[in-house]
């Protein structure tokens, strides 16, 4: 046992201008938009806004989580610190969009309250984001595609007459680049590779598949579908792999966004929410 | 600009970033300005490199801190989105203090064209770049990316194949 001098946490807590130790990196959680002015521009449906900002939201911090399960178990090191490295921006932006949705929907709430104590149903994301990890591959078309997607999303959020999603957008956009390529760069890899990483790499996108349908109902306008469309195509092609696509049926309920899940939700959120609900008192 | 504005906004350039503490949140272009108001409330706004840069909390506290510890009563910091931070913002400073600190610094950020951002794939997309970052130990221009991700989000992993060393690479956003 160390002593509380020596203690491998401890040593990282500085004091803080409260007079509170606290660690110097990680956990001094405030409220990351911090000062920014918060007043939407006048004519702004706050509740169409809110929940906007939500479902992205959600479908970051379920991304982000599904990510960060890829820690220990991914195939090489570098690969490990790209995937959480990934769902650390994602992360970022999750807590920037809960603060305004806390900041708009009336209820002044933080970001935790939203993260930490909503129950499946209440949770917006697209299903795509809460499947499991799988096979490597299988992770690898669903960041294709949900990068993909929320690249074409955001570009066009960049102009929300929000000025805050308006700038949450706009610095999604380069993140979301990087994301988009590097799942762009393994699919061309594992498909034009050999016969076992081009099985897998099409097996991957055919699981995929199903859950395309909810993306493009999602996706705002019918140019950013093809957007989407045409970076899938794309890689698909140069990878040797085939695009299998579902056409959602028309007039078909929302899934994801209507708070309906698959199983696989439950207990990821049992997971992420376990601690936070345990001690909802403790401060982090 | 009054004797106190200059020394606050001194006090608060000098701040050095958390994850790279050889560069000034100045240097690093993420300090956007110092304000103080008639009441005497001294005001810093910092913007995120990247969105869940872990590093933001701790360098409002610090900048808190080293007003306070200056003699201002009333400090405030403040976080501004727009205009999106890019890491064309890095000064000259700042890019040679991480050469010399063998982190290869950023070329210039990528221009983001009016309409889709535009995908590159390439059979061996690390050679594409290759000539752009010189190796910060021997300068060749013989170097190769080994992954985009790094130890934090701002950095890249590099190898020079001149001198062998495997370096790290701020990437341009």
């Amino acid at each position: 046992m160390s002593n509380e001098s020596d203690h491998v946490y401890l040593s990282l807590a500085e004091g803080h201008e409260d007079g509170d130790a606290r660690w110097a990196f990680g956990t001094g959680f405030e409220d990351p938009l911090h000062g920014v002015s918060i007043e939407p521009p006048p004519g702004v449906d706050l509740g169409a806004l809110a929940a906007s900002c939500l479902e992205l939201a959600d479908d970051a911090l379920i991304s982000a989580q599904r990510l960060g399960e890829w820690c220990t178990r991914a195939p090489e090191l570098e690969e490990e610190l790209a995937l959480a490295n990934i769902g650390l921006d994602l992360l970022g932006q999750a807590r920037l969009l809960y603060s305004r949705v806390g900041q708009v929907d009336g209820t002044g709430r933080g970001e935790d309250a939203y993260a930490y104590f909503r129950d499946p149903a209440e949770f917006r994301n697209v299903r795509l984001a809460e499947l499991p990890n799988g096979d490597f591959a299988f992770s690898m078309a669903r960041l294709l595609a949900f990068g993909a997607w929320r690249l074409a999303v955001f570009e066009r959020l960049a102009g929300s007459p929000d000025p805050v999603l308006a700038a949450v957008a706009a610095k999604g956009v380069k993140e979301l680049t990087y994301h988009r390529q590097y799942a762009a760069e393994w699919t061309v890899r594992l498909g034009d590779g050999t016969d076992e990483s081009h099985r897998r790499m099409q097996r991957g996108l055919d699981e995929v598949a199903p859950y395309l349908p909810e993306l493009f109902d999602s996706c705002g306008s019918p140019e950013a579908h093809d957007e989407i469309l045409a970076v899938l195509r794309e890689v698909t092609a140069a990878a040797g792999l085939i695009l299998p696509l579902t056409e959602s049926t028309p007039g078909s309920a929302p899934l994801g966004r209507a708070g309906r899940h698959t199983g696989h939700l439950e207990p990821l959120l049992a997971q992420l929410q376990g601690l936070a609900r345990a001690h909802p008192e403790a401060t982090w | 600009m009054n004797g106190d504005l200059r020394r606050a906004l001194t006090i608060a350039e000098q701040v050095p970033d958390p994850e790279l503490p050889m560069l000034t949140l100045a240097d690093l272009g993420v300090l956007r300005g110092v304000q103080i108001d008639a009441d005497g409330t001294v005001t810093a706004i910092l913007t995120p490199t990247y969105s869940a840069c872990p590093a933001m909390a701790e360098m409002h506290a610090a900048v808190a801190r080293e007003l306070r510890d200056a003699g201002f009563a009333h400090v405030r910091t403040r976080t501004q989105l727009d205009p999106v931070w890019s890491s064309d913002w890095i000064t000259p400073q700042g890019r040679r203090k991480l050469a010399e600190h063998g982190i290869a610094p950023p070329g210039e950020a990528p221009r983001q064209p009016r309409g889709p951002v535009p995908l590159v794939l390439s059979a061996s997309p690390s050679r594409e770049a290759a000539s752009k970052v010189p190796c910060p130990r021997c300068d060749s221009p013989d170097t190769e990316e080994i992954s985009r991700f790094g130890a934090t989000s701002c950095r890249a992993l590099w190898r020079c194949r001149a001198c062998l060393e495997p370096f790290e690479h701020f990437k341009e956003i």
